[in-house]
């Protein structure tokens, strides 16, 4: 049977760009389907009852949401090729700690950065530092999170990357200055086509978070 | 000497329905262990602290050198460690549903859950039990798609997300004696209340699931503790 992949997605979600990475590792040919957020599709709503978020996918007109399950699902069934896990239990679990460690912290986090001024920022920035410094001591000298190839936790983080820029904009700071390594690894990530495919341009980003501040009223 | 013939050590408390999933897990596998319970309210124990310094929470997974932390993470790594008795589903897709299902207990319904205990007022407590009783019958239908007529989410025995669910019981059974609310019942959840029983009753989950009567005094300490101090 002819294999059937739909990705449902929104281009600036870091989450969607996740399975984008892992789709394009495996070399998988999927149909990507653009949401409008504001105006959601009825196969989202249908295939996504329980949270109506994207990204999903769809396998076979079989639905599977949340990005991370999506990437384990993912390195799952096409397990010949890119693994991302690593087979051993005890670096598998060091993996998955890590990735959930990403899906804690940097989005909210991130969004404090961006959503707030005065105070609040200051200390969502102090807090974003932190956070990327304790990644960037679990990557310690290591080409990618994953070793000597990309793995889960890289294909967790690197979305994130995307969103850099507009950050450092929102929030008057320079990540690179605090993080240099974190950065180096990011671009070593970007030389990858299947990430460089899957990230938007910067810059686009930034618009985009300046359209949302006016949306919500933030300065 | 293999990996599995490693001395397994359980950081945790007894009343954790997070520690409760390792436990659970390790009895499923017939995996012998050292329980370490920490005293939560004396401060949190070095050994804790040394092993999860990023969370310092429970339960931590001390297996030989390594330390595995995060209840789902663990539980999973026990499922690899030891293959016999599987707790994750074989088929690719009922993983990820299994996942999917565990991911909103934790994201969503428990935190719901807990919601109800610390709202003030009558409003805010009617809209904290609606919240949790939406999210039930989401899982009652879950229920009936993944046990496919049988006993268990994990179909013929208790699985990943029968533990993940299992393990907030008695929580949701202090829920309902401080309420007065009959969360899980007859009319809303009839499967939900069958499976309660059976999972409770389970072998590897009796002797580690607290009676309901010790968590609901236990509950009100913590509340009287929380009420005294100053948030921090």
């Amino acid at each position: 049977m002819a294999e059937e992949v739909v990705l449902l997605d929104f281009w600036p979600s870091p989450f969607g760009m996740r399975s984008r990475i892992a789709l394009a590792e495996k070399g998988i040919k999927y149909e990507h389907k653009e949401e409008d957020l504001r105006n959601k599709s009825a196969l989202l709503l249908q295939m996504n009852p329980v949270h109506k978020k994207i990204p999903v996918l769809i396998h076979n007109g079989k639905p599977v949401c949340e990005s991370l399950i999506q990437v384990q699902y993912i390195d799952e069934v096409w397990h010949d090729k890119a693994p991302l896990l690593p087979s051993d239990p005890y670096q598998k679990a060091t993996a998955r700690f890590w990735a959930d460690y990403v899906d804690k912290k940097i989005y909210e986090v991130g969004g404090r950065v961006w959503k707030t001024k005065g105070e609040k920022q200051a200390t969502a920035k102090k807090e974003l530092i932190e956070t990327l410094k304790l990644l960037e001591k679990e990557l310690g000298d290591k080409p990618y999170f994953g070793g000597e190839s990309l793995g889960y936790v890289d294909v967790a983080f690197i979305p994130f990357y995307s969103w850099f820029y507009a950050l450092e904009k929102c929030g008057n700071f320079s990540i690179e200055a605090e993080c240099p390594k974190l950065i180096a690894w990011a671009k070593r990530c970007m030389q990858k086509e299947s990430v460089a495919k899957s990230l938007p341009d910067q810059q686009k980003v930034y618009d985009f978070i300046l359209e949302m501040k006016k949306h919500f009223g933030i300065e | 000497m293999a990996k599995s013939d490693a001395e397994v050590k359980v950081l945790g408390t007894w009343a954790s329905p997070f520690v409760m999933r390792v436990r659970i897990a390790l009895n499923i596998k017939s995996v012998a262990y050292e329980f370490l319970q920490e005293r939560l309210w004396e401060g949190k124990s070095e050994l804790l602290l040394k092993s999860n310094p990023v969370h310092r929470k429970v339960p931590v997974l001390i297996h030989g050198d390594d330390t595995i932390c995060e209840s789902l993470i663990i539980v999973q790594y026990i499922d690899e460690v030891w293959p016999s008795a599987p707790i994750l589903p074989s088929d690719p897709h009922e993983r990820a549903t299994a996942r999917f299902w565990a991911a909103y207990l934790d994201d969503k319904w428990f935190p719901s859950l807990r919601a109800i205990g610390m709202a003030e007022g009558e409003d805010a407590r009617k809209a904290a039990i609606g919240q949790v009783e939406e999210g039930l019958m989401l899982l009652e239908e879950a229920f009936g798609k993944c046990s496919q007529g049988q006993a268990f989410f994990g179909k013929d025995q208790i699985g990943y997300l029968d533990i993940t669910f299992g393990c907030f019981l008695g929580w949701l059974r202090v829920t309902e004696k401080m309420s007065g609310i009959k969360l899980l019942n007859e009319i809303n959840t009839p499967a939900l209340l069958k499976w309660a029983n059976r999972f409770c009753n389970d072998a590897a989950v009796k002797d580690v699931m607290p009676e309901t009567e010790k968590l609901a005094e236990f509950a009100k300490m913590l509340r009287g503790r929380v009420r005294a101090t100053p948030t921090s």
